[in-house]
């Protein structure tokens, strides 16, 4: 941001006060926070599903296994963070994963 | 003609005079073959817009001025046929120089040679001429363009880039560091810059990452240009890893010369003074900033209204644009600028333009700059991005930065100075040497708007008319706290002066300081939070 740049002014609140500035190009484009779905799992890192190791219906316990996921060279446990009841699987052996895609739903 | 006994005894052979102009023209056949370059891979070097090493070298040092060593250094590497082959110097040119006069060590990869891959002998040309320049206490420039590691050579060549990398954090605050990315500079090489003080890139031709688009694309399945991954803008304006950037060469060129009048050659000089200029601005400061704290304006022409000549050199100034630092001079002398940029997100603090000022802060301490910060800022960014991003301990190291600094420091409070923001910009709490505040300065610990709906929550709600009960509060607040009266009342700010007498508050203070010593505990090093 040059100041030769004729910069379309925007504005920014703190504390109460409304301030004309411009903003970056990161502050811009920064993703608004989402807070995790405990009842939604999705992949850290994109990968190849190597095996599914639970099915809908199943209750599983807090760092049971529940998929493997081949990412960085490295057979990856996906385990469950909490204890819950499988509802519905989005992955299968020999799918590609990309991060954020939901992997398992439970109830 | 008389003969003595001792030009009898050193009487040459016959075939002297043949032997030594032999000797002469095979040595300008060697040398002219050392430094020449393969024709198809000068042209190809060429036909991406990027000037051979040895330009390159030329074109920055002053004419006629570099002195080549370890020419004719080879590899010893005789697996995978590498034993067959000849490489020029071994894709390193290395040697000294001068730029604008003043002395320089200077490498440059050579990519005509086996695409610049980096092998043993490579790499120890480098570090010798580094060892060299931090023996003379010189600045060091390196010039890099690289396919990186000479696969050949094995764990021969990684342990090239390691040494490479222990010089660059031995010569750390000792002499000045410069890289300039002049092609690929990837996978572990490019932690040699990221060592350095200055990276330089130029658009299009700057490439820099750890892995590139195509190990992304296999491990990660993302697919990306080399340039939207590490191209010179993303490195300027985004990653934050570049600190210069330039549309061609010869700009780059131009500003690494500027760069190196500005900064000492060692960690026990201080910066060549030049003739003191005044400044060229003809904007008055009191025109410059808006009364009301919430408009913007660009805090460079505060900078450029104060230094002399109007010159300014920024640092990293596409990134993290919320905070400008550079270099400018002050009656000749080198000063490091630090200032809060209104004109881009109302100038706070965040955990980028905390990182940038306090890198650039440590670099100014190390080599006996002086610091001048103009405050005017609203306070941190608030944020989920910014509180989970670290801001905490990003924060913490323009503190600790401030804090550390033994240099002479010197603060203008122009504006808002509010809350922890006012603590970190070089307060006189964290060891400024001089505070001074404008008469528009308003030091407190938020805004008026802000700390009045705070203090009068329950009264403004309870009021008959609650909109005018909280003006009335906000007015009263601004009058109290909103000036720099209070702050000048407790010693926090030493003088309230007029914009117009910056400048000749700043001379004066930089020459009161001129033999500042302040001694600090011994230790090894401190623990800065990074």
């Amino acid at each position: 941001m040059t100041s030769d740049q004729k910069p379309t002014r925007q504005t920014l609140t703190l504390h109460d006060t409304v301030y004309e500035t411009v903003f970056t190009k990161k502050f811009a484009n920064r993703k608004p926070y989402a807070p995790t779905d405990p009842k939604r799992l999705a992949a850290v890192i994109p990968g190849l599903i190597l095996q599914v190791l639970v099915a809908p219906g199943d209750a599983v316990r807090p760092g049971q296994s529940l998929l493997i996921l081949e990412a960085m060279k490295m057979q990856n446990h996906i385990a469950a963070h909490h204890g819950a009841t499988v509802k519905a699987l989005h992955a299968a052996p020999g799918d590609t994963v990309m991060k954020g895609q939901l992997l398992v739903e439970f109830e | 003609m008389k003969t003595s006994p001792i030009a009898l005894m050193v009487q040459p052979a016959e075939d002297f005079q043949m032997t030594m102009p032999k000797k002469m023209r095979d040595h300008a056949a060697k040398h002219a073959e050392a430094t020449g370059t393969h024709p198809e891979a000068a042209r190809r070097q060429k036909a991406q817009g990027k000037r051979l090493a040895r330009e390159r070298i030329t074109a920055i040092l002053d004419r006629d001025s570099f002195h080549e060593y370890d020419l004719f250094v080879e590899h010893k590497c005789s697996d995978f046929g590498m034993e067959k082959k000849q490489l020029r110097g071994d894709g390193a040119i290395t040697g000294t120089g001068t730029i604008l006069g003043h002395p320089v060590a200077i490498f440059a990869q050579d990519f005509t040679v086996a695409g610049g891959s980096l092998g043993l002998a490579h790499a120890r040309k480098i570090t010798k001429i580094m060892d060299h320049a931090i023996k003379m206490g010189i600045p060091l420039i390196g010039i890099n363009d690289s396919g990186g590691a000479r696969i050949q050579e094995g764990v021969n060549s990684l342990a090239g880039y390691g040494e490479i990398f222990y010089r660059n954090t031995l010569a750390s605050g000792v002499i000045p560091q410069i890289s300039i990315i002049l092609g690929p500079c990837a996978g572990g090489a490019v932690y040699s810059p990221a060592l350095t003080d200055f990276v330089f890139v130029v658009d299009g031709i700057s490439k820099m990452f750890i892995t590139g688009p195509e190990v992304i694309k296999t491990v990660l399945g993302e697919e990306i240009s080399m340039e939207d991954l590490g191209g010179a803008r993303v490195q300027a304006e985004l990653s934050g890893n570049a600190h210069f950037y330039a549309q061609s060469e010869a700009e780059c060129f131009e500003q690494v010369k500027r760069l190196v009048t500005y900064i000492p050659w060692n960690n026990r000089k201080k910066a060549e003074p030049v003739n003191a200029i005044p400044s060229r601005s003809e904007v008055s400061l009191e025109d410059i900033i808006p009364v009301e704290a919430n408009r913007p304006y660009d805090v460079r022409d505060v900078v450029k209204a104060v230094c002399d000549g109007s010159d300014f050199l920024e640092v990293q100034a596409l990134w993290a644009a919320n905070i400008v630092v550079g270099f400018a001079r002050l009656d000749g002398r080198t000063v490091g600028i630090v200032a809060n940029q209104p004109k881009v997100l109302a100038g706070v603090l965040d955990v980028d333009s905390s990182d940038k000022a306090a890198r650039f802060i440590r670099f100014c301490d190390a080599f006996n700059i002086p610091l001048v910060t103009f405050v005017d800022l609203p306070g941190y960014l608030p944020g989920v991005d910014q509180e989970h991003a670290g801001v905490i301990r990003h924060g913490a190291k323009l503190l600790y930065a401030y804090s550390e600094a033994t240099v002479p420091k010197i603060t203008v409070i122009l504006r808002k100075a509010y809350g922890g923001g006012y603590i970190a910009m070089c307060s006189r709490h964290l060891g400024a040497d001089f505070v001074f505040a404008w008469p528009c300065a308003e030091i407190a610990v938020m805004g008026p708007e802000g700390a009045a709906n705070i203090i009068f929550k329950g009264e403004i709600a309870a009021a008959a008319d609650p909109e005018a009960f909280r003006k009335e509060k906000v007015r009263e607040y601004t009058e109290k706290f909103a000036s720099p009266y209070v702050a000048a009342a407790n010693g926090h700010v030493d003088a309230v002066i007029s914009p117009h007498e910056t400048r000749n508050f700043l001379l004066h203070a930089l020459e009161i300081s001129e033999g500042k010593s302040e001694l600090r505990p011994s230790r090894k090093h401190g623990v800065p939070p990074f």
